[in-house]
């Protein structure tokens, strides 16, 4: 940090500046440590999403003057807003990161309001005016890196059947299900997705078992959107089908069958937030972007990526990083079962928040949320 | 077919596939446990041994390079918290249900607490045989690709049967579970029966664990399990403490897990929460149909705490 050390009052006063709508001016540091909560459902190194946020914690452990403390497997229950008490109460947080999508409503939403001095920052929600003012909600648009992996699954698919192991049908899986599927039609019209719900975030078992059938019904590249990709990475390369990756970078899981994957980029924006509250202008409340932002990257690809999906899947980036940016979700939409979910004419830009309640699967995809 | 898809046949193949990859932690962990049970302990603990053995299994195979020294390894870290078991459960007025409650969470807890570096390496894992050669349909030799851990739960199964039922120390077992005076009087320590039936049942239960992360689904993290050493020991109650009916139980219940995502793989997407859950359902409806108000479980082992 070349503002020096950030000190408690600092991000109780960035907290506070935004609420009075108000930049606080430059005040001495104090050598009190900021101590900053992450809260995780699962894991810390499950090789998936949790993983990917602990790697944004770890950028923060190596700024000075703060302090992260961290739990794991925290379900989302009443047992978060527990966590969240204790380390207000023992630890002395100031800032909290629940990072799981279920601990946003009502769990802290109740815990910002009952302290209206702290910040709550929460991965993946749907902040709204009638939101308290100290909680926030940031996340990557990281169907862009998924629209990408689509576009080289399409053209690496020799069957043109593609699959997808998903754990839930909630709007953010359904929203990476669609761009992946709208990606590899992109270039590939004939390409379908299979997709398979195995109910829970972690369930090993049953992500083997699903990509086994994927792959016998003639699926040749999959990916997936579960905490823990790791299963269905190797299960796959083991049955000789192609991956796309999901949260974090698995090549070394299978260097020959993973072709690129959609990643997080929770190191480069966590450090942001923390300029942006030491700097007192305090954290937008809602907070998004994608491949522009750098809030979410593309694997490299591997070797078992062909000069044409290199080439194409460079022509999306190049469209996603352009100034004018580029809607996966273009007007006269249809989904799975012929009803029109966007309207033509209306292109539906990544900023739009109706995607982000998206309850439907696009045309292409074999499957059904319920 | 042309494009390589076997339509519909992937429900049955993938439930009998799922039967033969699914079951075997299922089996190991409710043979083991049915030895203890038969000598008039219930070790609840084994869902933390089968934890304990998958972690302990992939470390050794990962520091070793040899996937076999990782199972010899799973099998004696469940024979350990075996013995922990049967020697707390030996002191007077212990409770064995709570004990192994305890020690189911203190074999998750270690397991996790030591596994934490395990969870990004890859371990080598243990061959499959190939079961398929006759089948030019990759569906189907891909089924058929079976872990020589499955064929030797398969064969334990009947060999329990004949020695529960014929051999010295098999009756020593029963008699221990069945009567405790009796085995008393006869001059045998009904303690020392029992800790070596709990070592035995942990021993296997730790090789249920080797299976899962060294062949399927074949890598450390710490959902592996999600109940799967609970589910065997309650499989153990409905197959009546018999070796053969633990057998038929498990591949029941690997090819119910495999139900759910195969019927959404070929489009029967509608209800698939009710499909996932066909393990459970499964033990559900045997448990109705199997129980009667009039008299207590057939087969049941007189000694044990909870029929006693």
């Amino acid at each position: 940090m070349d503002s020096g050390r950030i000190s408690r009052r600092h991000l109780l006063q960035g907290g506070a500046a935004l609420t009075l709508g108000a930049a606080a001016g430059p005040r001495p540091a104090f050598a009190a440590e900021t101590t900053i909560g992450f809260i995780y459902v699962g894991s810390r190194d499950d090789y998936g999403y949790n993983q990917a946020h602990a790697q944004g914690a770890a950028a923060l452990k190596k700024i000075p003057g703060l302090k992260v403390v961290e739990e794991e497997k925290v379900p989302e229950t009443d047992a978060v807003e527990k966590t969240i008490e204790s380390m207000i109460n023992l630890d002395g947080a100031t800032l909290l990161f629940p990072t799981s999508f279920g601990y946003y409503n009502p769990h802290m939403i109740k815990m910002a309001t009952k302290y209206p001095k702290l910040r709550f920052e929460h991965c993946g929600g749907l902040w709204s005016d009638k939101d308290p003012k100290n909680a926030g909600s940031y996340f990557g648009y990281i169907d862009e890196a998924q629209y990408i992996s689509g576009i080289v699954a399409g053209l690496t698919s020799k069957s043109s059947k593609l699959g997808f192991v998903a754990a839930k049908p909630i709007p953010q899986v359904l929203r990476n299900i669609n761009a992946f599927t709208l990606g590899a039609k992109s270039v590939n019209p004939k390409a379908t997705t299979q997709v398979i719900f195995t109910g829970d975030w972690s369930m090993p078992v049953k992500e083997a078992e699903a990509t086994n059938s994927l792959i016998d019904q003639g699926v040749d590249v999959l990916t997936c959107h579960v905490d823990g990709p790791k299963t269905m990475v190797e299960n796959a390369a083991r049955r000789g089908a192609f991956v796309c990756g999901y949260h974090t970078n698995q090549s070394a899981l299978a260097p020959k069958a993973y072709l690129t994957g959609a990643e997080w980029n929770w190191e480069a924006l966590y450090p942001k937030f923390v300029k942006m509250i030491a700097a007192g202008e305090g954290i937008p409340n809602f907070y998004r972007g994608g491949l522009k932002e750098e809030i979410v990257k593309v694997s490299p690809y591997g070797e078992a990526v062909s000069a044409e999906a290199r080439k194409a899947a460079d022509e999306a980036k190049a469209k996603f990083l352009s100034a004018e940016g580029y809607a996966i979700f273009k007007g006269g939409l249809l989904d799975n079962k012929g009803k029109t979910v966007i309207p033509a004419g209306t292109d539906r830009g990544q900023k739009d928040p109706e995607l982000e309640k998206m309850d439907y699967l696009v045309e292409g995809v074999i499957g059904a949320t319920s | 077919m042309a494009d390589g898809s076997i339509g519909l046949w992937t429900v049955p193949l993938a439930v009998l596939g799922g039967a033969i990859r699914v079951s075997t932690p299922f089996l190991f962990v409710s043979l083991g446990e049915c030895i203890t049970e038969r000598s008039g302990r219930i070790n609840l603990g084994l869902e933390g041994t089968l934890v304990m053995g998958a972690m302990s299994a992939y470390g050794i195979s990962y520091l070793t390079g040899s996937p076999w020294l990782g199972v010899l390894a799973a099998g004696i870290t469940g024979a350990l918290l075996g013995a922990l078991h049967a020697g707390i459960c030996s002191l007077p007025r212990v409770n064995d249900v709570a004990v192994g409650i305890a020690l189911m969470l203190f074999g998750t807890g270690l397991a996790f607490y030591l596994g934490k570096p395990l969870i990004e390496p890859t371990a080598p894992r243990l061959p499959a045989i190939d079961f398929g050669w006759w089948s030019d349909i990759p569906q189907v030799r891909a089924a058929l690709r079976i872990n020589v851990l499955f064929l030797i739960g398969v064969v334990l199964a009947p060999i329990l049967y004949w020695a529960f039922r014929t051999t010295r120390w098999g009756l020593l077992i029963r008699t221990a579970g069945e009567s405790s005076d009796a085995a008393r009087a006869m001059g045998h320590s009904v303690l020392l029966i029992r800790l070596r039936a709990t070592m035995v049942g942990g021993f296997l239960a730790g090789i249920g664990g080797s299976f899962l992360s060294l062949f399927y689904p074949g890598s450390w993290n710490e959902g592996l399990s999600s109940g799967q050493g609970i589910t065997a020991v309650a499989l153990v109650i409905f197959a009546r403490w018999d070796p053969l009916l633990c057998l038929w139980a498990s591949l029941a219940f690997g090819g119910a897990a495999a139900l759910g995502p195969a019927l959404q793989s070929v489009g029967v997407t509608s209800g698939y929460h009710l499909f996932n859950a066909a393990p459970y359902i499964l033990t559900l409806a045997i448990m109705i149909i199997t129980c009667s108000p009039k008299r207590t479980l057939t087969g049941a082992p007189a000694e044990l705490s909870i029929t006693r």
